[in-house]
């Protein structure tokens, strides 16, 4: 899986979680709560999406990782490639 | 609402199979505790929720009788919020992952307070209400924007923070107004302050915002739509549910939940338990004194009346009327059975549901009620009292309707029916039948023991969307999210 199919798995997560956001133009490099409208409560889901569909847990200390897609990307490529090895 | 309810979805027996441990076990099937066991169940968790009474639904339950459905809480849901708009209520929509329009909400036309001398309409967002306080007290509307805005500034769903101020003084020195402070303060005290003649300053900005910022709208159907999307998606997760069955008792071991007893005899263990009861009535199933179950407790008698012509047909277009005889409300447990002199009339039929048109009209008149004074009745004085305490409501509230009694023609009522504290009491076992529990409120939901966790009326979220989003805010702080 490469970094660019990690922001898809992401956004497709945030997809489910925030229906009624546009995700179409989301900036890599720009936090993700300052481009759309997602609060703690939203985080938490993504954490939790992430451990139910492909088993990744991410411990507290790290949310800080998936602040933006470019993070997320760099953080999770390897935990999904991980996994799915 | 002494026939039992029935209920489409009630577990096929009582000694339905149950596993012997689940991650979680919800106590009481309401608002606060199906939006606690979606999350839990979300998250992946085996959950139980056990409730004791036949129908889902506690304090925003319902119940037939005489071939007529009736909602027991449910006037209005409040937090409005158009498709499209956040807030409380798209929250909710997100975190449990039903798409909005299941709720099949349409909102109110308008409502209005009436005291005497004086009115104040108001509807969905604030323009209405802002430019009726310019009309009526052109003095203080400067002083009325501050005060909205000092509500948007307020972040009152901080769970962190302790014991709040009382705010009606507050409110009064900011408008600078007797008359616009009361007027502004009796639907907020009626639509969820548990103090004696006061309202916590949280629970202000909350229903500030809830009712004039946000506002009232409805499903068609009533609550029963809300708590079948609710059900139908905790099903769905694989949520496990037994109907006609409480806790009997929580078995705790050195401050922690290690078994718990049903109702029915049998015991199981759960990881985390969530009661929806009360905080008092929690504190009773571990055995433990509850100090605050003798601080009074508002309680409420309402009455039904089912008629021939829909309320706009005699000219009463209003959606919700909060109305008081006396300049300033006297919003406390009552001395005598009920206190008709202020209360609530709604009138279920008065919201935009498009081409849809109800079969009949409705007027609910809700007033306080002194549930030691019910409670103190024999069974034929009560049946009696009923009647006498109806008919002084219905002409209480009559009088704040346009044309007043003269406008509802003879014959018209279909059937009537009322219900007290102690019906309440019967059905949701909560202390004293009351609606908005316990005067203390315990916001982060801790309890003595380390698994078990308060949500509901006493957690301090009030409302249908204010019980569903302290249940999922519960579930995420103390069992599914990061500090858990």
């Amino acid at each position: 899986m490469t970094k660019e199919d990690c922001k898809k798995v992401v956004l497709d997560i945030i997809s489910e979680i925030a229906p009624d956001e546009d995700l179409s133009n989301v900036r890599g490099d720009v936090r993700l709560r300052d481009q759309l409208d997602l609060d703690s409560m939203d985080f938490l889901d993504i954490v939790m999406e992430l451990r139910k569909k492909y088993g990744i847990n991410v411990p507290e200390a790290d949310y800080m990782k998936l602040s933006t897609l470019d993070g997320c990307a760099e953080y999770l490529t390897p935990k999904l490639n991980t996994v799915k090895a | 609402m002494s026939a039992p309810a029935e209920s489409p979805n009630v577990a096929a027996s009582p000694a339905r199979a149950l596993k012997s441990h689940y991650d979680a076990l919800v106590i009481g099937c309401g608002m606060s505790g199906l939006g606690a066991a979606i999350r839990l169940a979300m998250s992946g968790r085996s959950v139980l929720v056990v409730e004791r009474h036949n129908a889902p639904g506690g304090l925003n339950g319902y119940y037939f009788k005489a071939g007529r459905k009736f909602d027991v809480g449910l006037h209005a849901m409040t937090n409005y919020a158009a498709p499209g708009k956040k807030g409380p209520l798209t929250k909710i929509f997100r975190q449990l992952r039903i798409p909005p329009e299941a709720f099949d909400l349409s909102p109110q036309l308008s409502s209005r307070i009436s005291f005497p001398g004086e009115e104040l309409r108001f509807a969905n967002g604030i323009d209405l209400l802002e430019s009726e306080v310019a009309r009526a007290f052109p003095k203080k509307i400067d002083a009325f924007r501050d005060l909205v805005r000092l509500v948007e500034a307020h972040d009152a769903l901080d769970i962190s923070r302790p014991q709040a101020t009382p705010a009606r003084a507050l409110v009064h020195e900011r408008l600078g107004d007797p008359l616009l402070a009361e007027m502004i303060l009796n639907p907020l005290f009626y639509y969820g302050s548990a103090l004696q003649n006061d309202i916590d300053l949280d629970q202000f900005c909350i229903l500030f915002r809830a009712l004039y910022l946000e506002g009232f709208a409805r499903p068609f159907e009533g609550v029963r739509r809300i708590l079948r999307v609710l059900l139908d998606r905790y099903k769905a997760l694989g949520g496990e549910r037994l109907m006609k069955c409480g806790v009997r008792r929580l078995v705790a071991d050195c401050g922690h939940v290690a078994a718990v007893e049903l109702d029915d005899g049998r015991t199981l263990t759960a990881g985390s338990v969530l009661s929806t009861i009360g905080s008092d009535e929690t504190l009773g199933l571990l055995g433990m004194d509850a100090p605050g179950k003798t601080l009074p407790r508002h309680g409420y008698a309402e009455h039904i009346a089912c008629m021939k012509p829909l309320p706009s047909e005699l000219g009463w277009k209003d959606t919700i009327v909060f109305f008081s005889n006396t300049a300033r409300t006297d919003y406390r447990v009552p001395d005598g059975l009920v206190d008709p002199s202020s209360g609530v009339v709604c009138m279920p039929a008065n919201y935009d549901f498009g081409t849809r048109r109800m079969e009949e009209g409705m007027l609910r008149v809700t007033v306080r009620a002194n549930h030691r004074a019910w409670k103190a009745l024999s069974k034929s004085e009560y049946a009696e009292a009923k009647k006498q305490v109806a008919e002084a409501m219905m002409a209480s509230a009559l009088g704040h309707l346009p044309g007043g009694a003269a406008a509802l023609p003879k014959n018209a009522l279909l059937f009537e029916d009322t219900f007290t504290p102690l019906t309440v009491e019967k059905f949701t076992g909560h202390i004293s039948g009351s609606v908005y529990g316990s005067p203390v409120k315990v916001r982060d939901g801790r309890t003595p023991c380390d698994n078990l966790f308060l949500c509901g009326t006493d957690q301090g979220f009030l409302g249908i969307v204010g019980a569903i989003l302290g249940g999922i805010s519960i579930a995420n702080l103390h069992v599914i999210g990061p500090g858990a």
